[in-house]
């Protein structure tokens, strides 16, 4: 087999890297159109990595995004589209700020208790459209997005005056997590502070590794996602694949905002930051659901977003980073989607060489 | 081969409605809506909270259901093409930038063509990745959310931010006049308010709603709704169309172009989110705008196509239904929408009878228990937590699809990625 190792590696690296060649001219016409300069502009940008605490910052963003990455992964793997992490982090939150907030255990117990509190009620939040699914038949995906905004009125009615909430600096927010709650951070002295909860994500992109490749319920997660008859006909009970896998999903979720919480804030309000949901889905579609992809897809993110300030310094609106990730996004979805038909065709033109059948009688034929 | 199996397939429905003798689709739908107004003039003199009938309620709500119709009907037209289109917020959100930038330069005529535009464009894309490329839709639709934000976020502060110094909202459009259809309205008017009777001026309370302050949009919205039906349901173009999201292989063998079909549906599909995005900017009291302010609405827009059975009169009602939801959330308090659950107790009771009548026994079980727990909750509070009546609309979605889900049917290639030649 001499043609295996380039072809693997073509299949690995050409669509990346076409991705990177699409989304880089988007970008360019975007810039274009503000008058800007492509090249200024992404200088500014990797400059600023050296600048202040941007590095430090760009991988305490990234270690939130790898936690909702691998959340959204779980479900994209068999084809669950699980849109309600928004949700699930949120309500998961709330709920260990509000927990750590009300008692005083002993440090190692105190942290555990916020986490599977968060992690409990992240799973709780996404059981509704999990159970709606299997017994209802209603799409996941309007169930959880209806449920990310109801989890705005419920954090809403929780941090509140009249139930959890005090008031803190002129701001209404749960009770503050004791200090033996605190997971403290890695100080680089001027240059920030990394938050502890990274050895967390870590763990879970680990965890998530092993579960998809070395258990049972791995296997029969990608067997779901690739092809549920064939699950369905192995054995594969698949009401019961969605219910697990929507509430592992819920319940990764809910670590989403513990880095911040127990790593900085201590407290959680209305105002804390959000929207880490849609960052997820598309941090996952980046990593093609792979653990080290979505660290991947987590790091170039949190780069983007935090290097973006310096590019108002060259006379560029930071927001076209949005438009950048957007179109990075659609790029490597376009760019896998392209590659697999190219080798499927590939592929069938080799084995029809190899029966020896006409390369055309054997495209026509396979499908 | 694959031919054969596939043309038998092809036709369903037309045996379904004709089993039994039942109701022309316009007497169904004037039968729900007679149980509407029924229902809330129940409601509303029983509880004796009269702004559940009130013309502002009605008012309100035809307004907000305008956005979602829209976004509605962009659902309907990609998903009968057989493409999934949760893109259509990132698509409404393309709409109501291109509105803003249009409506301030030539007016708000302009703007309803400026959201259009808008809006078919982030419908070309998801066609592009979607038809073309075959990437899964759901994936592409989200994708195009992203991007869909993130220019109109970029473009508004490079077009608004120098005018408004505030990147997040544009200078006021002009408004569009309103129309009442006198005398109807005055004389609704005096029903509802001169001397206040049971029952007629709840009724015509409700009507004075839907005929006074009535925006062009609306009537817009109404005739494209009408226009969709017709060219969807008696063209052959619309034929061909829905053929492509039932069966886009027999499509095919029939020499349809099946990747155009598709286009165009998509780009239509996002012309109409657009629409919507544009009617949100002109919203009487806005008229700019506003980063986040479709909120949702594009999603909801694809619920009340679900919850319509993917039919142009199904969407209008559940366009109607989350409509009523969010203006009586938005002009009323807790102790009002807590007043809809002793409606919904009555329907309950309703459906309750009907099932017994069929003898289905177990949805008669469900009815009753839910009926039970509602008026329990409505005896028990006195009002809806405030922090939650705004999302109304949303928990309503949830729990009308939980109820009529499983007698939906979509497009029977709804969401599936189709090639062409891929029958061989």
């Amino acid at each position: 087999m001499p043609g295996r190792l380039p072809r693997v590696l073509r299949g690995k690296l050409l669509p990346p890297a076409m991705a990177i060649v699409f989304s880089a001219l988007l970008c360019t016409v975007a810039l274009l159109i503000s008058a800007g300069s492509p090249g200024t502009a992404l200088a500014a940008m990797v400059s600023q990595v050296g600048k202040g605490t941007t590095a430090v910052d760009i991988l305490n963003s990234a270690t939130i995004y790898y936690l909702i990455g691998v959340a959204v992964a779980i479900g994209f793997k068999m084809n669950l589209f699980n849109i309600g992490v928004e949700g699930q982090y949120r309500i998961g939150a709330v709920t260990g700020a509000i927990v750590g907030g009300a008692t005083n255990l002993p440090p190692v117990l105190e942290p555990l208790l916020v986490i599977l509190s968060a992690v409990a009620a992240g799973a709780l939040y996404a059981a509704l459209p999990a159970i709606l699914k299997v017994t209802r038949g209603v799409s996941e995906v309007i169930t959880t997005i209806m449920l990310n905004a109801v989890s705005i009125g419920i954090l809403a009615l929780l941090i509140n005056e009249k139930t959890f909430g005090v008031l803190v600096n002129n701001n209404i927010a749960t009770k503050p997590i004791p200090q033996s709650g605190w997971i403290p951070g890695v100080s680089f002295g001027s240059h920030g502070t990394l938050f502890g909860f990274v050895v967390v994500a870590i763990a879970v992109g680990i965890a998530y590794w092993v579960m998809l490749n070395r258990s049972r319920f791995g296997f029969e997660l990608r067997a779901s996602g690739e092809s549920p008859t064939a699950a369905m006909a192995g054995g594969v009970n698949a009401k019961r694949m969605i219910v697990v896998a929507m509430l592992l999903s819920g319940a990764t979720a809910g670590l989403t905002a513990l880095p911040e919480l127990l790593g900085r804030d201590h407290v959680y309000t209305q105002l804390s930051p959000q929207g880490y949901g849609f960052t997820g889905i598309a941090v996952a579609l980046l990593g093609r659901n792979n653990p080290g992809g979505i660290a991947f897809g987590a790091l170039l993110w949190a780069f983007l977003d935090q290097s973006a300030v310096s590019l108002d310094n060259v006379g560029v609106p930071k927001e076209i980073v949005t438009i950048m990730q957007g179109a990075i996004v659609l790029s490597v979805v376009v760019s896998y989607e392209v590659i697999r038909r190219f080798e499927l065709a590939a592929e069938q033109r080799r084995v029809g060489a190899q029966l020896g059948t006409a390369t055309v009688a054997a495209a026509g034929g396979a499908s | 081969m694959s031919l054969l199996t596939n043309s038998t397939i092809a036709p369903s429905g037309s045996s379904a409605t004709t089993r039994h003798r039942r109701l022309p689709s316009w007497g169904r739908g004037l039968l729900w809506t007679l149980l509407a107004v029924a229902l809330l003039t129940a409601t509303a003199d029983l509880t004796g909270l009269a702004a559940i009938t009130a013309s502002p309620t009605v008012r309100a709500g035809v307004q907000l259901a305008i956005p979602i119709l829209l976004a509605g009907l962009g659902g309907l037209w990609a998903e009968r093409a057989g493409v999934v289109n949760i893109g259509l917020e990132g698509m409404m959100i393309l709409g109501t930038w291109g509105a803003a930038f249009a409506g301030i330069h030539w007016g708000p005529w302009a703007a309803i063509v400026g959201g259009a535009v808008f809006g078919a464009l982030g419908g070309l894309i998801h066609a592009i990745a979607t038809v073309s490329f075959g990437v899964n839709h759901i994936v592409s639709g989200v994708a195009l959310n992203l991007l869909g934000a993130g220019i109109a976020k970029y473009l508004s502060s490079l077009v608004f931010a120098p005018i408004t110094h505030n990147p997040k909202q544009s200078p006021p459009v002009e408004q569009l006049d309103t129309y009442s259809a006198q005398p109807l309205a005055a004389w609704l008017k005096g029903l509802e308010e001169d001397h206040p009777r049971y029952v007629l001026s709840d009724v015509a309370g409700i009507l004075r709603g839907l005929v006074s302050g009535v925006s062009p949009l609306t009537m817009i919205t109404v005739a494209l709704l009408v226009l969709s039906y017709f060219v969807l349901w008696h063209t052959r173009f619309g034929l061909r169309l829905r053929s492509c999201g039932e069966n886009p292989v027999a499509a095919e063998s029939l020499g349809i172009d099946v990747y155009r079909q598709k286009y165009l549906a998509v780009v239509i599909s996002g012309g109409f989110a657009g629409l919507g995005g544009a009617a949100l900017v002109l919203a009487p009291g806005l008229n700019i705008y506003l980063e986040g302010q479709t909120n949702g609405r594009g999603y909801i827009g694809l619920a009340a196509m679900i919850f319509g059975n993917w039919r142009p009169g199904g969407l209008l009602g559940g366009a109607a239904l989350f409509g009523y939801a969010d203006g009586l959330a938005t002009l009323t308090n807790g102790t009002t929408v807590l007043g809809l659950f002793y409606g919904v107790t009555l329907l309950c009771v309703a459906i309750a009878l009907v099932q017994l009548y069929h003898r289905r026994w177990t949805a008669a079980g469900v009815a009753v228990a839910s009926s039970a727990v509602l008026y329990l909750v409505y005896l028990s509070i006195d009002a809806l937590p405030s922090e939650l009546t705004s999302y109304l609309p949303h928990i309503v979605t949830i729990v009308v699809l939980a109820a009529s889900a499983q007698r939906l049917r979509m497009p029977a290639a709804d969401g599936l990625i189709y090639r062409r030649g891929q029958a061989g």
